[in-house]
């Protein structure tokens, strides 16, 4: 059985749909992302899960008792925020002591909980300082500990990497994982970045509009778009009008000058979705013309015209030559490695 | 840091630009020292002159006003009175003005103008017209709410508003409420709009979250909002003219009486002296206590 379960959830505000059909069965110990750009309602649906607002429609069930029902003070689920939202007027034991001192925990456990709390964080010996003096990489790390420290059912974390530079957000990607799997918290991230719903989560839930979008692993969501959506959103991804034509004796899959058996169940004009870095420089297929080359260190990003539009190709710094810019190459790729849709690009 | 080493580097290349500072801020420093400093001195020095009756002021040096404010158990009583006016002020005006900041800074963008402008009110309308307006709602037996609860049974004998030091207080707390709800505002604007959401997914209650969370973070707002309300309410001379009259005189009606009934401006000054120190003494030490106690919400 599932332990979290949205059915069906939706939330207006007036005449505004903001999230729609929400439906999600979240594991005990799972990992989920909700990931999607500004305005795609994966807050919303967050802050509904919190108690913070109350759907519209639809119920969410926590071990299979209603949770909507629940005050919010009372779903003893960890948050933490985009800003922390620490106490600014408590030192870090205080802050993580607060949820504590609600439930009413006696005082020595309480130390020692507090104590190995902010020590799980890498903060032991911060105790005592206010949350004003700790860099935004230690306030994170207090939130957490304050988040987790009251052994809640669901871990609920807010855009929480998003005001660290990109160094220390790939740390805490990584020791937020560690925490979490030892632990065991089931945990629900809301997030912007493709990449740190990639690297930390079970699955994904890609939303855009107030509906989901695709549900999966972040190589199902990577390899198999569901959607145009979901292909543009999750990294970078070329669109190639082509056509089957079926005049010759076996069908084949045209692309300008790239060919290749059809595939059963399309007819007429398709769309090939293809990743960038899955095309190869060749002799045959499609031709291109390089217009600009970018070293990015461990890959080189090409920018291409080629004759079914413009295309990106991203190829391992392997230390081979790579052609330059100007020079007229043929765009080759496996059929196993594209997706496609029928329609035009 | 850098700004100070380039500033530093630069002097001694254009020494024209040492000055400049001082002659950009001469024109305003002048006016400071003409309109305040030089009047703020003559008038101490005024508090050690002579006066009598028939001679006058006279320019000699004696402690003959501050002696007499120092034994004489009136002006005690006058200063008392003044500053437990103050205090009740400030106390009314932060009980009211807190949670008023609070519901004003929870409200929709439309109201929250429109009670802004409730708020703002006392401000724009003259202190006279103000007092007198409290004075016409309570003042004696033909006051208006006074004949209205009379005739409706609800008192016997009108409630006495006109000079009493409760009526002073309640018409001082009005006219002080903007200041007391404007800084516990911007307190308010400095808050985590999250923060409230965070303690209570701790599990805090209503009451907790107001208590242990918001309250601790706006009382700097408070404070200073007081210091505001308490200086303000001790000097304040329209309101207690009004409502208190020659029958209940503070320290500012005091010194005016001095000056200009009596005529015994060396007395005045010195009442108004001893006023302004007092004053000083008090802002700038709780001010030092505020800003050491809240070190942690302010930096």
């Amino acid at each position: 059985m599932a332990y979290l379960e949205l059915d069906r959830v939706a939330k207006q505000f007036g005449a505004q749909t903001v999230v729609d059909d929400f439906s999600l069965a979240v594991g005990k110990g799972e990992f989920v992302s909700f990931l999607g750009p500004s305005g795609c309602g994966k807050t919303t649906t967050l802050q509904m899960i919190a108690g913070f607002l109350e759907p519209t429609r639809g119920t969410i069930r926590l071990e299979g008792s209603h949770l909507t029902k629940v005050h919010p003070a009372k779903r003893g689920l960890g948050i933490v925020f985009q800003s922390y939202a620490l106490f600014p007027h408590m030192t870090a034991a205080e802050n993580v002591a607060f949820g504590l001192e609600m439930r009413n925990v006696p005082r020595d456990e309480r130390a020692e909980r507090v104590r190995s709390a902010l020590a799980m964080v890498g903060l032991a010996g911060y105790e005592e300082r206010y949350p004003r003096r700790m860099s935004g990489g230690q306030q994170q790390r207090v939130a957490l500990a304050r988040a987790l420290v009251i052994r809640p059912s669901v871990l609920l974390l807010d855009e929480p990497l998003s005001n660290l530079d990109a160094k220390l957000r790939e740390g805490m990607q990584i020791e937020l994982r560690q925490i979490q799997r030892t632990l065991g918290t089931t945990t629900i991230l809301v997030t912007h970045d493709q990449n740190e719903a990639m690297s930390l989560s079970d699955r994904i839930v890609v939303m855009s509009q107030g509906r989901i979008e695709q549900i999966g692993t972040p190589q199902d969501t990577y390899e198999r778009p569901a959607s145009a959506f979901v292909s543009q959103f999750l990294g970078k991804t070329n669109d190639f009008a082509a056509t089957i034509d079926r005049t010759v004796a076996s069908a084949r899959l045209v692309a300008g000058s790239w060919s290749a058996p059809a595939p059963a169940g399309f007819n007429g004009s398709v769309t090939i979705s293809l990743r960038p870095e899955r095309i190869g420089f060749a002799d045959t297929g499609l031709a291109a013309k390089i217009i600009t080359r970018i070293f990015q260190g461990n890959h080189w990003l090409f920018q291409c015209e080629s004759e079914c539009g413009p295309a990106i190709v991203i190829r391992q710094n392997d230390g081979q030559p790579q052609p330059a810019e100007g020079d007229v190459v043929r765009l080759t790729w496996r059929v196993e490695d594209m997706s496609l849709r029928g329609g035009g690009a | 840091m850098s700004a100070a080493a380039d500033t530093a580097s630069a002097a001694p290349a254009d020494d024209r630009r040492a000055g400049a500072p001082w002659a950009l801020a001469a024109p305003a420093l002048m006016l400071f020292v003409g309109v305040l400093v030089i009047p703020l001195a003559m008038t101490v020095m005024l508090s050690f002159h002579d006066w009598g009756q028939y001679k006058g002021i006279e320019p000699v040096f004696i402690l003959k006003n501050w002696h007499e404010i120092a034994t004489d158990p009136y002006y005690a009583e006058m200063f008392w009175r003044t500053f437990r006016i103050a205090i009740l002020t400030t106390f009314l005006t932060a009980v009211l003005g807190a949670p008023e900041a609070y519901i004003l800074n929870r409200m929709s963008g439309r109201w929250r103008s429109v009670f802004l402008l409730v708020i703002l009110g006392p401000l724009l309308i003259s202190v006279v017209a103000r007092t007198l307006g409290w004075a016409l709602l309570f003042g004696g037996n033909n006051g208006l709410v006074n004949k209205l609860m009379m005739s409706l049974g609800l008192i016997r004998a009108p409630i006495p508003f006109m000079f009493t030091e409760t009526g002073m207080v309640v018409a001082l707390a009005h006219v002080m409420m903007p200041f007391m709800v404007l800084s516990v505002w911007a307190a308010l604007q400095r808050l985590d709009p999250q923060i409230e959401n965070a303690a209570l997914s701790l599990g805090a209650g209503p009451v907790t979250i107001i208590r242990r969370i918001v309250m601790p973070q706006i009382m700097p707002g408070v404070l200073s909002g007081a210091i505001i309300v308490f200086s303000l309410s001790a000097s304040a001379f329209a309101t207690p003219a009004i409502i208190g009259g020659r029958r209940l005189k503070v320290a500012a009606t005091l010194a005016y009486d001095e000056f200009l009934n009596t005529l015994n401006w060396p007395l005045g000054a010195a009442v108004a002296t001893l006023l302004l120190v007092a004053l000083v003494l008090i802002v700038v030490g709780s001010n030092a206590l505020i800003e050491r106690r809240y070190a942690e919400v302010f930096r």
